[in-house]
């Protein structure tokens, strides 16, 4: 017998009566200002909330920050980002974005109770983008904010291709205790919550 | 009302003012109390050590003992856990014939008797919560569980005149008595036991007082041996002495 | 004594070290007591994912059948490993196939457990853990103590040596910040170098065929992403049914962890990347046997928070070295013994059975009945530690009798006031070690009942 089958064999000879699966449910406490909680949730995550009125005032308010500013090698998904200089399309080996100082992704969702935006691998080529770019944005349509997970996994279908839940930027606290923001990925995380 | 009274072992034998201090507040609050003398332990130390065959026949012993009984009430909410929850697997179903007959003294006061006892106590005073008490009785909701926080101990305490509850740093951590744990972990459990006393210290604690001796023995062993000027009473004590004060 | 006591005993020995660690550790408790009390309804969540685990289990071979197909389907090879060597075996052909030497890996706790490491190193190729803690002990040869904080118990200064040994750093540099820089750039050349890249499993998702890690770091993703093949290794237990059914176990993770409302990155992966392979392997190592324990079958239900830890003032006071075992803390000593009976027959007795593990656990896992139940099993089989056998079978005896009870009450009363104190408080009293014995009383309660003519 191969090790799946004895494995398998070994699990349903083992098995315990049978228990029932709960019904999906909607615990949350909505929030009365989604907005205003999912910028807060942000910062607690360690990253910024900015709001923008338009797609349009994105590359001013990317000036605003220094790690754009000081970019030399930019990289974007999103349109209209004037400092934009990396071809993702004609990156064949995703260790050629090693020396990405900044990118800016499109998030399809962002999460009230924890800051969390969901960002998928469509268009990007390199899923490895958000990580190794030192700097990385977030833009994040601000009719798209749920209020929890439950309602997250409620408005996204997670089962292809790959995505991730980002909450700020990349932090450890493996040193005593202590919190240092940007451990291997991104050093920052600014949230563009557009409308 | 009769009721059982069921002392621990080693306060039968040890701490003889808890067990008459315990009786005495069931009587006062309209309780008459009778000692069935035949009783020795519930099997605690036993079972704790896994020697499940040397548990039981304690366990049929206090079946013999308290079966007959209406309501059987004890000054230790270890011993009482024991009974009401650990039972099982020694008795089986005849586990069931002591069902809804055993308290520990403090959840009887609240909750049968429902009274609140009165009296005047003056003094500063560190409520040490015994981990069986309050999470296998639920005595109290702990620190660990995000509910609406309710304790039947501090409901109790709070008709006594004079008595101040202190603030400790960390509300219901273990004293690290835990039976043999005392001894096959002894380091840690003094460790742990002076811990305790260094955080009812800082609140300014004049006493420390318990639903359970065993966390209370331990815990004045140490005082003891370092010589501090804590007084340590068991709550049962604490109420008898106050309600003497009325 | 036990291993355990032993080593507990060693660690306490410096005593402000001891109380540095136990203050370091009970601080997250607190950080995890202010995330939940920030959700009203975290004891539903709980019991919600209770459920939802007990009945994962209960259709275990199903849901892996189900997860397998859907895996496969979107292109991932899936392996399964009977034990340890098996998993070891597979997780080295697949990478010796491909003539990989340069490994990265992200948390894993099963390969820890399998002992991965030193199976690959001694077969030529170079492992490196790339989350700062697990980096942290792999430098310093140590196993974690910890499994969310696998360096809690070092000192700033002491990585700082390390580092300075290690890495080059400048010699005394000891802030946090500047030695994570540090190991930033050291490790980015090892993800860019990496041939391959590993990663555990937080929870595979049976209704898709994919699976989610969650990291603070993004170790995991620059791991798996960067090279072309992305090893996943996954204990059976893993398994949740519904994709949805991450909603309760991601909002309890994070906040039983270290309190924050989720990790920076909770990664979905389906299938490889484009131009990529993806491996997942799926391991049994004990795991069906306690599948068919009652009393321990719920211990398959941890989703590896180490909220346990934190909270349980025995391990907080003796760290995770003291264990001897991958896992350490409550859920350690109540999986090592099925591992290794003999070996563990200490673990379940370094507990006060104080509760507090049960209660903090995310998934109700009832952990100390189940290190009670762990007790009664080992002396089941002979394994409990022989003092405790005969001072049971004593102790029983005794208490079997009242009239026996009676006079050994009166005898200890009587004759401990009279012996000196040298010989009350010699080398053979465990407990005055550290601790005055109580003062005996005169006469016991019964005999005080009795002289008042009580009932």
């Amino acid at each position: 017998m191969g090790s799946r089958e004895e494995i398998l064999a070994r699990l349903r000879a083992a098995r315990p009566a049978p228990r029932e699966l709960p019904e999906a449910r909607r615990f949350g406490n909505p929030a009365a200002d989604l907005r205003a909680r999912f910028a807060q949730a942000v910062q607690d995550a360690g990253g910024r909330c900015v709001r923008i009125g338009g797609l349009d005032s994105l590359p001013a308010a990317l000036e605003e920050l220094a790690p754009y500013r000081e970019a030399h090698r930019v990289a974007s998904l999103v349109p209209g980002v004037t400092r934009a200089n990396v071809r993702l399309e004609d990156v064949v080996d995703p260790h050629d974005l090693r020396d990405v100082d900044f990118a800016v992704v499109p998030g399809e969702l962002g999460i009230a109770e924890n800051g969390a935006v969901w960002i998928t691998d469509r268009g990007m080529r390199h899923r490895v983008l958000p990580w190794i770019a030192q700097h990385v944005a977030l833009v994040v349509a601000d009719d798209r904010l749920v209020n929890d997970m439950h309602e997250a996994y409620e408005c996204l279908d997670v089962g292809t291709g790959f995505g991730c839940f980002v909450s700020g930027p990349s932090k450890t606290a493996d040193i005593e205790q202590a919190l240092v923001i940007g451990a291997h990925g991104p050093r920052s995380a600014t949230v563009f919550l557009v409308g | 009302m009769e009721v059982a009274l069921f002392v621990p072992c080693y306060v039968d034998q040890f701490y003889p003012r808890v067990g008459l201090a315990t009786a005495e507040l069931l009587e006062r609050h309209g309780a008459s109390v009778v000692f069935p003398e035949d009783q020795t332990c519930c099997g605690q130390p036993m079972a704790n050590a896994g020697s499940l065959d040397d548990a039981r026949p304690l366990a049929e012993k206090f079946l013999r003992v308290f079966g007959a009984y209406q309501y059987v009430v004890s000054p230790s909410g270890s011993c009482t856990s024991m009974v009401r929850n650990h039972y099982g697997p020694l008795l089986g179903e005849r586990a069931a014939q002591m069902h809804g007959k055993v308290f520990e003294l403090c959840e009887f006061l609240h909750d049968v008797l429902q009274v609140k006892p009165r009296g005047r106590f003056a003094a500063r005073v560190g409520l040490h919560q015994s981990c069986h008490g309050l999470r296998e009785l639920r005595l109290g909701t702990g620190s660990e569980r995000i509910l609406p926080a309710r304790d039947k101990v501090q409901e109790l305490l709070s008709g006594i005149e004079g008595l101040q509850l202190v603030q400790l740093q960390r509300s219901d951590e273990c004293c690290g008595f835990g039976g043999a744990f005392a001894i096959d972990e002894e380091a840690i459990s003094c460790r742990m036991g002076r811990d305790r006393i260094a955080d009812h210290e800082a609140a300014g604690a004049e006493v420390i007082t318990a639903g359970d001796m065993s966390c209370l023995m331990h815990l004045q062993g140490l005082i003891r041996r370092d010589r501090k000027q804590l007084r340590v009473l068991h709550l049962a004590e604490l109420l008898a002495e106050a309600g003497a004060r009325a | 004594m036990s291993a355990h006591a032993e080593r507990a005993t060693l660690f306490l020995l410096d005593q402000p070290r001891s109380a540095w660690h136990d203050q370091a550790v009970w601080w997250v408790r607190q950080k995890r007591d202010r995330a939940a009390s920030a959700l009203p309804e975290w004891e539903e969540l709980r019991d919600q994912a209770s459920r939802i685990k007990a009945h994962a289990l209960s259709r275990l071979a199903d849901y892996l059948e189900q997860f397998e197909r859907n895996a496969v389907r979107l292109g991932a090879r899936v392996h399964w490993a009977r034990d340890a060597d098996e998993h070891n075996r597979i997780v080295h052909d697949i990478l010796a196939e491909r003539g990989v030497t340069r490994l990265v890996k992200s948390k894993s706790m099963l390969t820890e457990e399998c002992h991965l490491n030193p199976y690959l190193m001694s077969r030529g190729i170079e492992v490196v853990d790339t989350d700062l803690g697990e980096r942290i002990v792999q430098l310093a040869k140590e196993p974690p103590s910890h499994i969310v904080m696998p360096a809690i118990h070092k000192k700033k200064e002491e990585i700082g040596e390390l580092f300075h040994d290690k890495l080059g750093t400048p010699q005394g540099l000891a802030d946090p910040q500047q030695l994570t820089e540090a190991a930033r750039a050291h490790l980015r050349e090892k993800f860019l170098a990496a041939q391959a890249g590993l990663t555990g499993v937080n929870f595979a998702i049976a209704e898709t065929g994919g699976f989610v890690v969650c990291t603070n770091e993004g170790n995991a993703d620059l791991g798996a992403s960067l090279p072309a093949l992305h090893v996943a290794c996954m204990g059976v237990e893993k398994i949740v049914p519904r994709a949805k059914d991450l909603g309760v176990f991601l909002r309890l993770l994070a906040r039983s962890a270290t309190g924050q409302a989720v990790t920076a990155y909770s990664s979905h992966f389906h299938g490889p990347k484009p131009g990529g392979e993806l491996h997942i392997v799926i391991v049994d190592n004990g795991r069906s046997r306690l599948l068919g324990r009652d009393e321990f079958r719920r211990s398959l239900q941890c989703i590896r928070c180490g909220a346990c830890m934190n909270t349980c003032p025995v391990y907080r006071r003796s760290g995770g070295h003291s264990y001897g075992v991958t896992v350490p803390g409550p859920i350690g000593s109540v999986l090592a013994p099925s591992v290794d009976a003999a070996k563990h027959a200490g673990l379940p007795f370094a507990s006060s059975l104080c509760g507090s593990c049960t209660d903090v656990c995310p998934v109700k896992i009832d952990l100390h009945h189940q290190l009670l139940a762990w007790r009664a099993e080992l002396a089941r089989n002979g394994l409990a530690p022989r003092w405790k056998r005969i001072g049971a079978k004593a102790g029983g005896f005794v208490l079997r009798s009242t009239l026996l009870y009676r006079v050994a009450g009166w005898l200890a009363r009587r004759l401990v006031p009279l012996l000196p104190r040298a010989l009350v408080y010699s080398r053979l009293n465990a407990w005055g070690r550290g601790r005055e014995l109580p003062e005996m009383p005169r006469r016991s309660f019964r005999a005080e009942w009795r002289r008042r003519g009580k009932p």
